[in-house]
């Protein structure tokens, strides 16, 4: 053969596609499938190879570089900003601590995120304890450590009432408040809603109690949330408050927290155009927010310091997952399938996400429609419905994009182990942020009754423990 | 088996059946293929010709060219004799 | 005087029972005895008619669809300009606008002019913000609501009324004369084109268009009111005519002098028994009809070229009042080379 002194080929899969009149086909836009072949420089396959596949790879040079669009994009409009990292989107140490070292305060919603939080070196007072569920004992250790405590419901206010003597201070706390905001669905579970006049009542019955100190105003409107507009109305509404505050209690609150729920570009599921197209952008969040607060009432002198708790859109862009392809198959129907070794226990956004998966070595730009489905045994593992993809064949690496937020918090262990996470850090060194488990560490909290230590095995023979057989009661 | 004579491919890789109207299109490797079953060379041909070219395991190629054989006979494209 | 030699891309080319305005478009600018344009068609489908009209469209090639992003888009764009070299580009698409005029100083970077609403114009004349923007230039709308899942509308069915039109995002609408007709047209308009989906009350009287064209300054260079002769079970216009009706005009003007409206735009309203007139849509571009206005004395297609590119732009104050127009299809032959040549390579 001609070849035989050269070097073999690259192998694509020879594929032949129905040219269907109704849809347009992709001749011509090869772009559409520039191959991942490295992250931050550092190549995808060796990644794979070194840490196994499925990886979580995480980029510090974007984290920080996201971090400070977003920063600049406030701090240019507003006189005192602060951010405060979401522990929920990523509560990853290592992730923690680079957001600490850009400044961030730490915001949390359980006692675990909080020990965390304290176990990562945040100062006491600039940890801001939100959420629903707040012991007795997580509210004095909050109180204890002088933490801005976020109050969710009457309950725990009166609570907070009846603890505060003992700690011979006054608790520093806030209220949550939700609001309409034009967004669907409002999120009043949370909070005090402002329309009836609920956030009111709070608010007085903070100050008239004297025991705590009313510190601010919180709200956090939602998640992912593709109008900035909202955001202004939601700031007028608690600066509104905060003027009112002024005239009866003659008290400047020390800050509004306008909490989270920017959109990262991700592209949600049933939406036409990509969210890269669609999803404001931090300049757009920023100058609906300050601009409704600059104008507002608030007396110039006393602005409030404006506190941020954005999570997603500061950490999706820095996380991709490297996976590979286990198989190709076809359905009943003729349709195209591919399975990866990835499923929804790494992926928990695919149920709302359409992905963008790219290929991480060269072909040419022949593409098939195909679904992708996760290695569980399970029907709801589908990571995509359609996606128009070049034909993989087993074993080719793919590289999942903007998966930072959520998923290494809401994954799941279910009949696998979850994989490594690593960090390549400003100087293109890779450090592992989190091993693979492992059978052991899955079972270490396990707890076997000595009763059961011992089965039968499936041909009736009995095992032995420590020498000693142990009879087991099969007659049912 | 056999290539439907009525097909036509053209050097692009632009195949067309007059029978059913039906037009499809091929990757390179594909188009090499279908050339190859058209100058009637048997599937071990194929494959030791591909095998010497691509940078491929002989498994892996075994599967590529036996579903790529069956989507061509479901397509009417290739037929048993 | 000689005409001025001008590449113009235009989008747009189905040319079908349910046509896009590509076609209308070109008939106008090629009607100019200002320019000698080459037309450049972009289309996003292989049996697009318009490319295979070759006495008007020079050159076709395929673009990806607005779904794909507006980075592969402008990419695309990029290499057909390194190519043809375009001034203007006209996008027809109510779809694909929002890439467009995000996009726009990106196309003026490259050379390519064109004269589209802006961002703000386009998000609030949306289907699903008609009330506020009744409120706003204070225009009669009919009620209409957004809804976001599937949840929604089970817990709003009870109330509704019958019939209603369905609208999708983007495209289509279907009158749903009971629950089931209406469950069937929600599910179908969020498969093909997201949420929200569209609920609007149903007005009894006649639909009229009108079709206008703003300098987004306020002035409104053309406009041309119509109303459907007949229609088609698409409810496509398969012949219309023009109209003499001063509050259509008036309404036109209003509107395009308070929003400052830039580019094309085809109004859509129903005029009640009591002569009130409801404002239902705004098309952000020149509807498929727009050559109707070109036979009636105003070339809107060529009027749109000079503004995007900046020339002196008159004032059309007339227009033929019972011109018709009447719709016809026509088949044309084709080589299966050209049809290869499209599907394979992407241009033709």
């Amino acid at each position: 053969m001609e070849n035989y002194n050269m070097e073999k080929l690259n192998f694509e899969r020879p594929i032949i596609r129905k040219i269907n009149t109704g849809i347009s086909n992709k001749f011509g836009m090869k772009t559409e499938f520039e191959p991942i072949k490295h992250i931050d420089n550092v190549g995808v396959k060796g990644l794979a190879a070194e840490y196994g596949s499925p990886v979580f790879v995480l980029s510090e040079k974007t984290m920080r570089r996201t971090f400070n669009d977003a920063k600049r994009a406030f701090d240019t409009r507003y006189p005192k900003v602060q951010f405060s990292w979401s522990y929920k989107t990523n509560y990853l140490n290592a992730v923690c601590n680079v957001f600490h070292s850009e400044g961030s305060w730490a915001e949390v919603v359980s006692r675990f995120e909080y020990d965390k939080a304290i176990a990562n070196g945040v100062p006491g007072n600039k940890i801001i304890f939100n959420g629903p569920d707040k012991t007795d004992d997580d509210l004095n250790t909050a109180i204890k450590n002088d933490s801005f405590i976020h109050i969710d419901h009457f309950d725990e206010l009166y609570k907070l009432i009846e603890l505060a003597p003992k700690h011979h201070k006054k608790p520093k706390v806030a209220i949550r408040v939700n609001m309409d905001t034009g967004i669907y669905p409002m999120w009043d579970r949370f909070g005090f809603n402002y329309e009836n006049g609920e956030a009111w009542e709070a608010i007085s019955k903070i100050i008239i109690s004297n025991k705590l100190e009313f510190t601010g105003l919180h709200t956090h409107i939602g998640t992912f949330i593709l109008s900035a507009s909202a955001y202004a109305i939601a700031a007028s509404k608690l600066a509104e408050l905060a003027v009112r505050i002024k005239l009866k209690f003659h008290k400047d609150i020390s800050y509004i927290d306008m909490g989270g729920g920017f959109a990262s570009s991700n592209t949600l599921k049933g939406s036409y155009l990509m969210g890269i197209d669609t999803s404001p952008s931090f300049d757009d969040y920023a100058e609906a927010i300050t601009t409704a607060l600059i104008n507002s009432d608030i007396d110039p002198d006393n602005m409030p310091l404006l506190i941020l708790e954005t999570g997603r859109a500061l950490i999706d862009d820095a996380g991709s997952l490297i996976g590979s392809v286990v198989a190709n198959k076809k359905l009943s129907d003729g349709r195209k399938a591919t399975i990866m070794d990835f499923g929804v226990n790494l992926l928990f956004t695919s149920f709302w996400y359409d992905h963008k998966i790219t290929p991480a070595q060269d072909f040419s730009h022949h593409s098939e429609t195909t679904t992708l489905y996760g290695p569980l045994c399970m029907n709801i593992d589908q990571i995509r419905e359609s996606i128009s993809l070049p034909p993989l064949k087993r074993g080719d690496l793919v590289v999942v994009s903007k998966v930072g937020a959520y998923n290494m918090t809401q994954w799941m262990q279910f009949i696998m182990m979850r994989p490594k996470v690593v960090l390549i850090d400003k100087k293109g060194e890779v450090h592992i942020i989190r091993h693979n488990e492992t059978r052991e560490f899955v079972e270490s909290l396990e707890e076997v009754p000595l009763h059961l230590k011992k089965a039968k095995d499936v041909n009736g023979n009995k095992h032995k423990h420590n020498g000693k057989p142990v009879e087991i009661d099969s007659k049912n | 088996m056999k290539i439907n004579k009525k097909i036509a491919i053209s050097e692009s890789g632009f195949v067309f059946n007059p029978t059913t109207g039906d037009s499809y299109s091929l990757n390179p490797i594909a188009a090499e293929i279908l050339d190859m079953l058209k100058k009637d060379l048997s599937e071990d041909e194929i494959t030791d010709a591909l095998l010497e070219k691509y940078d491929v395991t002989a498994s892996v190629l075994h599967r590529s060219i036996d579903e790529f054989i069956d989507t061509l006979k479901e397509m009417k494209i290739l037929e048993n004799e | 005087m000689s005409k001025r030699k001008l590449t113009i891309a235009i989008t747009g080319l189905n040319n079908t029972d349910n046509p896009g305005p590509g076609i209308p478009v070109i008939r106008g600018i090629l009607d100019s005895k200002l320019f000698d344009a080459r037309i450049i068609g972009l289309a996003y489908e292989n049996l697009e008619p318009g490319i295979y009209m070759r006495d008007l469209v020079d050159k076709s090639y395929h673009i990806p669809y607005p779904s794909a992003g507006s980075d592969i888009l402008l990419k695309r764009i990029e290499h057909i300009n390194k190519i043809e070299k375009i001034d203007v580009l006209i996008p027809n698409f109510d779809a694909e606008l929002y890439s467009f005029i995000k996009s726009s100083e990106k196309l003026k970077k490259m050379g390519i002019a064109t004269f589209l609403p802006t961002m703000e114009q386009f998000e609030e004349r949306h289907k699903w913000n008609l009330c506020e923007f009744g409120k706003k230039y204070n225009v009669k709308v009919p009620s209409v609501k957004s809804f976001y899942s599937e949840a929604e509308l089970y817990k709003a069915a009870p109330g509704l009324t019958f019939p209603v039109f369905v609208k999708g995002k983007f495209y289509d609408a279907y009158l749903a004369t009971n629950a089931e007709q209406l469950r069937m047209h929600f599910y179908k308009l969020y498969s093909k084109w997201g949420f929200p989906v569209l609920l609007q009350q149903y007005i009894r009287g006649t639909e009229v268009n009108v079709v206008a064209l703003g300098d987004g300054h306020g002035k409104t260079i053309g406009a041309v009111p119509m109303r459907k002769q007949y229609i088609t079970d698409k409810g496509k216009a398969w012949a219309g005519i023009t109209l003499d009706d001063e509050k259509l005009i008036e309404i036109t003007h209003k509107i395009i002098k308070k929003s400052k409206w830039r580019g094309g735009m085809e109004l859509e309203l129903i005029k009640d028994e009591m002569n009130n007139l409801y404002l239902i849509e705004i098309n952000p571009r020149l509807p498929a009809w727009v050559y109707l206005a070109v036979g009636a004395g105003q070339n809107l297609p060529e009027a749109l070229v000079k503004l995007a590119l900046g020339l002196k732009t008159n004032k059309y104050t007339k227009y033929d009042i019972g011109k018709l127009f009447i719709r016809y299809s026509y088949d044309l032959i084709c080589k299966l080379e050209e049809f290869e040549q499209l599907s394979l390579y992407g241009e033709l």
